[in-house]
């Protein structure tokens, strides 16, 4: 056993950092301090909207996929900050073989809005034209030169017409696109559309090497500028479609985040009431041990950090729950041992010694489910598996370290009988 | 002192019973899958005005919009609604709320459109995962009890367990389809992760009892081991403890259940009402199962 000095700093050290943890959760008092690492709400509590796009990739090449796929999540990037949006989240996702993008935009007010902007971002592309033999339809074969090759775009005028027109400029893999394409077609009409409709149809008099190419289709000054915005934040290399909509009010959101934190604080209050009836003095030692467990916790969460859900904020109420249950284990453990004739502090360490391998085993299986639960889903339940799967850690950490030494601490020199019971 | 083994009867014979019931409840009503498992539409709205909005006006403003719409409204609180519809284009969506704007102030709660892909999905995912994760628990039990194998083989513990979760998953899933049969109640991904953590709980109580069993075993190495007698003191001295730790987990359940988010209230419930069953499981279930097989395999 480690010498009383050591322990008595150990325990020093512990407190303090509980302490301090605790003032770093309190986030009301300690942003008079700091802004350093708020609450990252998630969008269940603070309000706004999760939406879900399939990504197309069925005209992408194998290879050139998940280059399209991080291209897509900048674009869509770079436009969701245009409209002002405290750090929205962008990020993709794969499920068997379909790509998807998630768009998390925190307190939005209009998500409709937000919707319209981000499927508005355009979708470029070059087809060629062939008359199908024997009528008057045309046939349009897609070519690879596309949006993602757009480099910039800027506005223009003709300069017979006064017509705004829209300039753009490929970047160097676009170029040779474009002037393979136009060398094909010399003599013969190019297809530009646009989100899937026809744009415009020049005939191709010589090949372009340049990599500049010109839209006059008939725009007004404002349909020209929105669209060179949007170029210039970037051309969608792949079509999106969006299939998941949430969308949360943040006075809603707020009611909830007060509801469970109400719940928890009684919660934590009546376990603590529990505990002293029960187990009396080494109760005591057992509460400290929880409310430095969920003061270093929280602080845990929130340095990483992790996103607060609702979800989450419940698997972390239920490891208050499940955190003295290695307390119980290594008290009752203790009883018998005093029972047996050992004296307090021997059956003490007894009891520690004898309950971890229930502990050990208990906590391992939480420890699967939790492991479980976050490689198999996705958003609001990842949450819930990360806070439970560090609750558990720490409740380890609590239930053994601290309180063990707690009890070296103040136990060491009492007499060594208690009242048996 | 409970004469458990001699007893094991009627505390089988009760849980049997209860699987039984649940198992009925489920294959009759079935469960009903929220809009995360199958797809669809669920939007609540408030109406900001005094004045009483009836379900009918609302139905009335988005048949407007559209004849074919086909939506289940229920009025939850005072002029607040919750609506459940097919897949909504977001061009619907928006013709929906200027139709419902028509009839008054409204404010949009929260929205959500899931289309059935995902929700196929989510559902192959849960079924996956509660299938995992009661396979990996078992397999860890067999392993973490692997120095015991006399008189029962330590691969048995781990399908004892893979019974009581079976049990502690089956009973709060038959409640859920008796809600779901009188209440309306859907299940959503919080149900499957609840039965989750019901799983990862309730072995908990299990660990304990078999870990004393494994602990009385040991020291009778040697020795003419009576099985009745070992699972009979190795249960009674450890329901107090059993009870404890599932109480102070059932504290903050209640506390979570009065008080918390009424949208967790059927995710706490769930869990709740497994965790009760867990821990009957592992003291009167597991222990009498690891009884009757290890007297059997003499």
């Amino acid at each position: 056993m480690a010498n009383p000095k050591k322990l008595a700093f150990v325990l020093t050290l512990l407190v303090f950092f509980s302490a301090l943890a605790a003032f770093f959760d309190y986030d009301s008092l300690w942003q008079k301090f700091s802004s350093f690492r708020p609450w990252n709400l998630g969008l269940d509590l603070a309000g706004g909207s999760y939406l879900v796009y399939d990504i197309d990739l069925s005209k992408v090449s194998v290879s050139d996929r998940s280059s399209v796929v991080t291209g897509l999540r900048d674009v869509i990037e770079k436009r969701v900050n245009l409209f002002g949006v405290s750090e929205p989240k962008v990020y993709t996702e794969k499920s068997g073989d379909q790509n998807r993008l998630v768009v998390e935009l925190a307190g939005v007010k209009d998500t409709n809005e937000a919707i319209k902007e981000i499927g508005a971002t355009p979708f470029l592309d070059f087809r060629e034209v062939a008359q199908e033999e024997g009528t008057t339809t045309l046939k349009f074969t897609p070519t690879e030169l596309n949006g993602r090759y757009v480099q910039s775009a800027q506005l223009n005028f003709d300069n017979l017409t006064r017509q705004p027109i829209v300039q753009i400029e490929f970047n160097s893999d676009g170029v040779a696109l474009f002037e393979e394409i136009t060398a094909r077609n010399i003599g013969k009409p190019v297809a530009i559309f646009l989100d899937d409709s026809l744009i415009e149809m020049p005939t191709v008099r010589e090949k372009i090497s340049g990599g500049k190419a010109q839209i006059s289709g008939q725009f007004t000054i404002n349909s020209a500028r929105q669209l060179i915005e949007r170029f210039n934040a970037g051309a969608l290399p792949a079509p999106i479609i969006l299939v998941n909509q949430q969308t949360i009010n943040s006075d809603f959101g707020k009611n909830s985040l007060d509801k469970a934190i109400l719940a928890g604080a009684l919660g934590t209050l009546a376990v603590i009431i529990f505990m002293l009836i029960y187990y009396r003095k080494l109760g005591v030692f057992s509460s400290v041990a929880l409310l430095m467990y969920i003061s270093l916790t929280l602080a845990l969460f929130k340095i990483l950090p992790v996103t607060m859900t609702l979800a989450g904020i419940a698997g972390f109420i239920l490891s208050i729950g499940m955190a003295v249950d290695a307390n119980i284990l290594v008290f009752e453990r203790t009883k018998e041992e005093i029972k047996r004739g050992l004296s307090l502090t021997a059956a003490i360490e007894e009891g520690f010694r004898r309950a971890w391998t229930s502990i050990r085993d208990s906590n391992i299986s939480t420890m699967i489910t939790a492991a479980v639960l976050y490689y198999f889903t996705s958003g609001f339940v990842k949450g819930f598996a990360l806070t439970l799967f560090l609750g558990v850690v720490m409740s380890m950490f609590s239930a053994i370290t601290i309180t063990r030494t707690m009890l070296r601490v103040f136990l060491k020199n009492k007499p060594l009988t208690i009242k048996k019971q | 002192m409970i004469d458990l083994i001699g007893k094991k009867n009627i505390f089988l014979g009760f849980s049997g019973v209860i699987v039984i019931l649940s198992i009925i409840l489920i294959s009759v009503f079935g469960l009903r899958s929220g809009i995360d498992l199958k797809g669809g539409t669920q939007w609540e709205f408030a109406f900001k005005s005094n004045q009483n909005i009836l379900e009918s006006q609302v139905n009335d403003a988005l048949k407007k919009v559209n004849p074919s719409a086909d939506a289940t409204i229920k009025k939850t609180d005072a002029n607040t609604f919750l609506i459940r519809l097919g897949e909504v284009s977001e061009e619907t969506h928006q013709a929906y709320l200027t139709a419902l704007k028509n009839i008054d102030e409204v404010a949009e709660k929260n929205f959500s459109n899931i289309g059935p892909t995902i929700g196929g999905e989510l559902r192959r995912k849960a079924f996956w995962a509660i299938g995992f994760v009661m396979l990996a628990i078992s397999i860890y039990i067999g392993f973490a009890f692997r120095k015991v194998s006399e008189p029962v083989k330590s691969w048995k513990y781990g399908l004892i367990t893979l019974i009581t979760l079976f049990h502690d998953v089956i009973i709060p899933a038959g409640l859920l389809a008796f809600l779901g049969f009188s209440q309306n109640i859907e299940i959503d991904t919080n149900f499957i992760v609840a039965l989750l953590v019901v799983m990862g709980f309730s072995v908990h109580d299990t660990i304990v009892v078999f870990d004393r069993i494994r602990e009385n075993l040991l020291l009778r190495r040697g020795k003419k081991i009576d099985l009745k007698e070992v699972v009979n003191a190795s249960v009674n001295e450890t329901i107090a403890r059993s009870i404890n730790t599932s109480l102070t987990l059932v504290l903050v359940l209640l506390a979570l259940i009065i008080l918390g988010p009424s949208s967790l209230f059927y995710f706490i419930l769930t869990i709740l009402v497994g965790t009760i069953f867990g821990t009957y499981s592992s003291i009167f279930v597991a222990s009498p199962l690891l009884y009757l097989w290890g007297k059997s395999a003499k």
